[in-house]
């Protein structure tokens, strides 16, 4: 540790003003964070002294998203496997899944950061930790075969668009890792929808579609069992299969107070009324479908824990966050039974509803003002 | 009853002017800065369309649409005038904006002033006269479905413009690239809000 202190500072002045590698300082400051905690301080204006910054905030969900991920890997070696009728050790199909997904994370990491350090050479900020997180999130949310290309086209669009042209880290108003899978979804449909893709190199004959992909045809007799659904033994997006590992993740990220609990819950208190209000309503199959089916099918537990939660996009104000969740959930679980041209609603759902959070805080703080307005009335006469 | 309700929430999420059709720009952009102006100029369009699209409806029927004129007389029964759809059209929205433009004088000077020349300038908003046009076009039955598609491409209209305002106003303070500001990250807000949108694209009703 200390000699990599050392020969950091030794490098150091070459990365300053004036020396050598000057054009490269952006990219030397964000290793050096990376390794250590920075020594900066705050020194002028108001500022709150607080043991947490962005740094431990992203290693916290980074820690939280690990339990899924592992997972994940495993469960695209499984299937695989399980498509073409074999059943080898635990570590190989751990280790399929690992140099499928391998790939998948360095590029994602390789060309959003590299953005990143463009962007804040140009325009002079640094760089933020934010990315740690959006680059391991896309990789989750994609099937393990994607061509790698489109990783990178879908990373840099959602870097720069959804992100950098806001101002970076914590200015955006939509959630980067979902607009790169929308970006994936619309743009390449071919790999990112349908039955073919959710198992990687998945023997023909066997039938690849998720349960979502089922229930959205009417198959309900090949509809996995709740407890397989629940621990994850289905095909999907690489982390969104196992609803146990997810709320593993969950517990960590609401017993250290970084996602706020507020949304998590009214998310899944939201998917479960229009369920059940589907259920009341029952006009085909799909509405009658047990409505905790919808809560572990799919990408719903993973964007209600791990996306519909990010404090930049979701709304900021305590009661705007039920509002929020609530309906996340309901029109998640609404597109999913009633639009035939996509099988999951979480992603546009999270989302529709990041555009609309501004407009939830704008009336809950309007709201505040009035009832805060009408009391000092009350008072004063 | 169901169409009548179907059609309504159609326009607002599926077929929704500002994000499925492009239509209205102009005010869409010029108006979005406040979250106060922009319910106010949402307002006003609401009403509009509410009714240039049914009464555009009830002209198309009776005297536009070709054998419309029968009710004069059996002899019209192939007169087509709808050639003339456009000019009336404009000729009902026009005074239909007029009135607007009163009623906001008289009882929100303080909305008047703010809107300034974007209200009159409802008249030659394309999500209006688009909104009677569609109408024409998509052979609307009764009244009833006529207003509420009227109805609910307002609202939808209102949701878009009143959603971006308060994006805007979120982000006033962000560091934008100086070459995006104002207009230009107006313009990618609208192209990721339409991407949102695309969540309702394909639902039947």
């Amino acid at each position: 540790m200390k000699a990599l202190r050392n020969f950091l500072d030794k490098q150091k002045p070459q990365f300053e003003k004036g020396g050598k590698l000057e054009k490269l300082h952006s990219m030397f400051d964000s290793f050096e964070t990376l390794l250590f905690v920075p020594d900066k301080v705050t020194f002028a204006g108001s500022h709150i002294r607080d043991a947490i910054d962005m740094k431990r905030t992203m290693i916290t969900v980074f820690v939280s998203l690990i339990p899924a991920l592992l997972f994940g890997m495993w469960n695209v070696g499984y299937q695989h496997f399980l498509s073409l009728g074999q059943s080898p050790d635990f570590w190989t199909m751990f280790f399929y899944g690992f140099f499928k997904l391998l790939p998948i994370i360095i590029v994602t990491y390789g060309v959003g950061l590299g953005l990143e350090i463009v962007f804040a050479q140009i325009r002079n900020h640094e760089v933020n930790e934010g990315f740690f997180v959006s680059g391991l999130l896309i990789p989750m949310i994609v099937p393990a075969d994607i061509p790698l290309w489109q990783v990178a086209i879908a990373v840099a669009f959602a870097v720069v668009f959804g992100k950098e042209v806001f101002g970076g880290t914590g200015m955006n108003i939509v959630n980067p890792a979902l607009v790169a899978r929308a970006f994936l979804f619309f743009a390449y449909p071919g790999n990112i929808s349908g039955d073919k893709v959710w198992i990687s190199d998945k023997a023909d004959a066997f039938s690849g579609a998720t349960p979502l992909g089922n229930a959205l045809v009417g198959n309900f007799d090949n509809m996995p069992s709740v407890y397989d659904m629940f621990m994850g033994f289905i095909p999907g997006s690489v982390g969104e299969t196992s609803t146990l590992m997810i709320l593993i993740g969950a517990m960590i990220l609401l017993i250290t107070g970084i996602a706020n609990w507020r949304v998590m819950v009214s998310v899944f208190v939201g998917g479960s009324v229009m369920g059940l209000l589907f259920n009341l309503w029952g006009a085909n199959d799909y509405m009658n479908l047990p409505f905790y089916y919808h809560l572990i099918m799919g990408g719903f537990a993973f964007g209600a824990v791990f996306m519909a939660t990010d404090p930049v996009t979701a709304a900021q104000t305590s009661k705007g966050m039920y509002y929020y969740g609530f309906l996340v959930g309901m029109i998640a679980v609404l597109i999913r039974v009633f639009n035939p041209a996509y099988p999951e609603g979480m992603m546009l759902a999270i989302l529709l509803m990041n555009v609309f959070a501004p407009l939830i805080d704008h009336y809950v703080v309007e709201s505040n003002i009035k009832k805060r307005l009408k009391r000092l009335k009350a008072v004063s006469n | 009853m169901q169409e009548v309700f179907n059609i309504f929430i159609k326009s607002i999420f599926i077929d929704n002017m500002v994000f499925a059709y492009f239509l209205g720009m102009c005010s869409y952009l010029a108006v979005s800065k406040t979250v106060n102006t922009s319910v106010g100029l949402g307002a006003a369009v609401v009403f509009v369309l509410g009714i240039t699209v049914p009464v555009d409806y009830l002209l198309n029927e009776y005297i536009l649409k070709e054998g419309a004129l029968v009710w004069l007389d059996p002899s019209f029964a192939d007169a087509d005038l709808s050639f003339l759809s456009f000019i009336l059209f404009i000729a009902i929205i026009a005074s239909m904006v007029q009135l607007v433009e009163m009623i906001v004088e008289k009882f929100s000077p303080a909305l008047y002033s703010s809107l300034g020349i974007f209200l009159p300038l409802i008249a030659v908003n394309c999500a209006i006269l688009g909104g009677s046009l569609f109408m024409q076009e998509r052979e609307y039955q009764s009244l009833a479905e006529a207003t509420s598609f009227g109805l609910g491409s307002g609202v939808g209209w209102f949701l878009a413009i009143v959603g971006i305002a308060a994006i805007r106003e979120k982000i006033r303070y962000s560091n934008v690239p100086p070459a995006l500001r104002g207009l230009g990250i107006t313009f990618i807000i609208t192209g990721l809000m339409g991407i949102a949108f695309m969540s309702f694209l394909g639902i039947k009703l």
